[in-house]
């Protein structure tokens, strides 16, 4: 009698379990970070506006930097890639706010206590990250247009472009993730904004590496965001091509895959 | 006599508050250092332009220099009204008002203390850079040149910013004042000259005094001593200095009628 008591709730509660789907869950909680942006629009509005003033920024101010150099005809088919993942970069920092808000307020424990899998309060971040990237991307895209951007890749150049930031929104999100489980507090986010500042400038992102002098040519040299630049930027500068685009791929999924287990870990640290 | 003597003890406690935060101190200093390092990588081949070597500088880095004190003083003058700000927020600055203290002395020691970072990050930054090869052509006087004006334009930025803190009483809404700041700075010659740029952003940079006060300071990093980096490295700032301390004392002024 004792046995089938107890054994009731559990059973309720596996049932429960398999009933939560890890899909459904994960877009309720995309879906949640929307409307946050849309309540907080002064929140968002920073992450929308800085990659289309960094464009205009960098192309007016560096562009004779790299139109000098022949390698392309218009500064913006440069910086477009550039501040298009810059901009999707920025979504994993509202993730980062979001979570420590989340925390505080308690709510994260009400999701802990919900019966979804564990993957799910990773993935469900990194997923928001991707949706509030989307309309940065989309809007340095458009005033690259507006600017007389050239595609001569074709409608592959903006795939590839899109491909890097979506892979770099993910990316940071996981990585703003991990910090935020481990340290709990504002200054993951800070830390997370610093990161992703330092990957992106050491790279290609002013100048292409024959440019380059120095230390910053052997930073760039080794730091994996060059060759997402590259995957992102060869239709801009030409055809879409495999041999410009392996590295890329290969970059993007090792940071991906590391990003990850550094929030699974972080995930796991924090329920300890 | 009153006035300096609290204007002296409200600037030392504005330093020491500064120096007890080093992560809000810390970034106006890495990332100018950053940015000047970065960009003396990156645009170093532009040293073989002939027009750069001939009339702006004999290396990227030389040029940088300037930039970097500019984006220093900006980023300290921010958060210095930042401060202010806290100060109004957390009631400080209503024990000041409770005190039998000088009124103005209160927006004075926070500009006090803004021209003291300014000329201490003039001093590290040319302590830096020169130990990575940059050099003050214009000879110890540029280097006075240097430091007065950035202790001017810190001056400048500070009572412009502690004008808009003691307006708002917010330190959020001088923080998101601070992207103003940042478009200020781009669109100016600070990273990159001007001869190089074109069309409507060119046009925009001729306008921002940011362009002038920087060309100015860039002159005494490049070029022998002349009258006219005086003038653009020192009196702009001191003109905009001089309208914003009046905006700053104007919205004191409302403040306190208003409490």
């Amino acid at each position: 009698m004792t046995a089938t008591t107890s054994s009731r709730p559990l059973a309720l509660d596996e049932r429960n379990h398999h009933d939560a789907r890890p899909f459904e869950v994960i877009g309720i909680l995309v879906k949640r970070s929307l409307v946050r942006v849309r309540r907080m629009p002064s929140a968002f509005v920073p992450s929308l506006v800085m990659p289309v003033f960094q464009l205009i920024a960098f192309s007016g101010a560096f562009g004779f930097a790299v139109t000098r150099l022949g390698v392309v005809k218009n500064a913006l088919d440069w910086y477009v890639p550039l501040n298009a993942i810059q901009g999707a970069s920025f979504g994993a920092l509202g993730v980062s706010f979001a979570l420590i808000n989340d925390m505080q307020t308690g709510f994260f424990d009400r999701i802990r206590m919900a019966p979804t899998k564990r993957w799910v309060l990773i993935a469900s971040p990194m997923a928001a990250a991707v949706a509030r990237s989307t309309v940065p991307v989309i809007f340095v895209i458009i005033v690259g247009f507006i600017g007389g951007m050239n595609v001569p890749g074709g409608p592959l150049s903006i795939l590839c472009v899109a491909v890097a930031a979506i892979a770099i929104a993910v990316t940071a999100a996981a990585f703003a993730l991990g910090l935020t489980f481990r340290m709990r507090n504002m200054g993951a986010a800070t830390l997370t904004q610093f990161a992703i500042f330092f990957t992106i400038f050491l790279s290609t992102s002013q100048v292409p590496l024959s440019a380059m002098s120095g230390w910053l040519r052997g930073v760039a040299r080794m730091n994996p965001m060059t060759n997402v630049l590259r995957f992102a930027r060869q239709g801009f500068l030409g055809d879409v091509t495999w041999d410009q685009s392996w590295g890329g791929l290969i970059a993007m999924g090792s940071m991906l895959l590391l990003a990850t287990i550094f929030a699974l870990t972080g995930l796991r640290s924090f329920e300890k | 006599m009153t006035v300096v003597m609290h204007s002296m003890a409200l600037t030392k406690r504005s330093i020491r508050g500064r120096l007890r935060q080093p992560a809000v101190l810390a970034p106006s200093f890495i990332f100018p250092l950053f940015f000047a390092a970065l960009g003396s990588a990156s645009f170093t081949r532009l040293a073989d332009d002939p027009f750069f070597s001939a009339n702006i500088a004999s290396s990227f880095l030389n040029y940088a220099v300037a930039g970097a004190i500019l984006q220093g003083v900006l980023f300290a003058s921010t958060s210095a009204a930042g401060d202010l700000a806290t100060d109004i927020e957390q009631g400080f600055f209503e024990r000041l008002l409770a005190s039998p203290i000088s009124r103005t002395s209160i927006v004075f020691g926070r500009l006090a203390g803004s021209m003291v970072v300014g000329v201490v990050q003039v001093i590290v930054f040319l302590i830096i850079f020169t130990a990575f090869g940059a050099r003050v052509e214009s000879g110890p006087l540029g280097v006075v040149g240097l430091i007065v004006a950035a202790s001017l334009l810190g001056l400048a930025m500070s009572a412009l910013m502690a004008g808009l803190a003691i307006k708002s009483g917010s330190p959020e809404v001088v923080q998101g004042a601070f992207p103003l700041v940042f478009v200020l700075m781009f669109l100016s010659s600070a990273f990159f000259p001007r001869h190089y740029m074109s069309g409507w952003y060119r046009t925009v940079a001729d306008w921002n005094p940011m362009s002038h006060i920087v060309e100015g300071m860039q002159g005494f990093m490049n070029q022998d001593l002349s009258i006219t980096q005086f003038y653009k490295a020192w009196l702009i700032p001191l003109a905009i200095a001089v309208i914003s301390i009046l905006f700053a004392l104007r919205t004191l002024k409302k403040r306190l009628a208003a409490s």
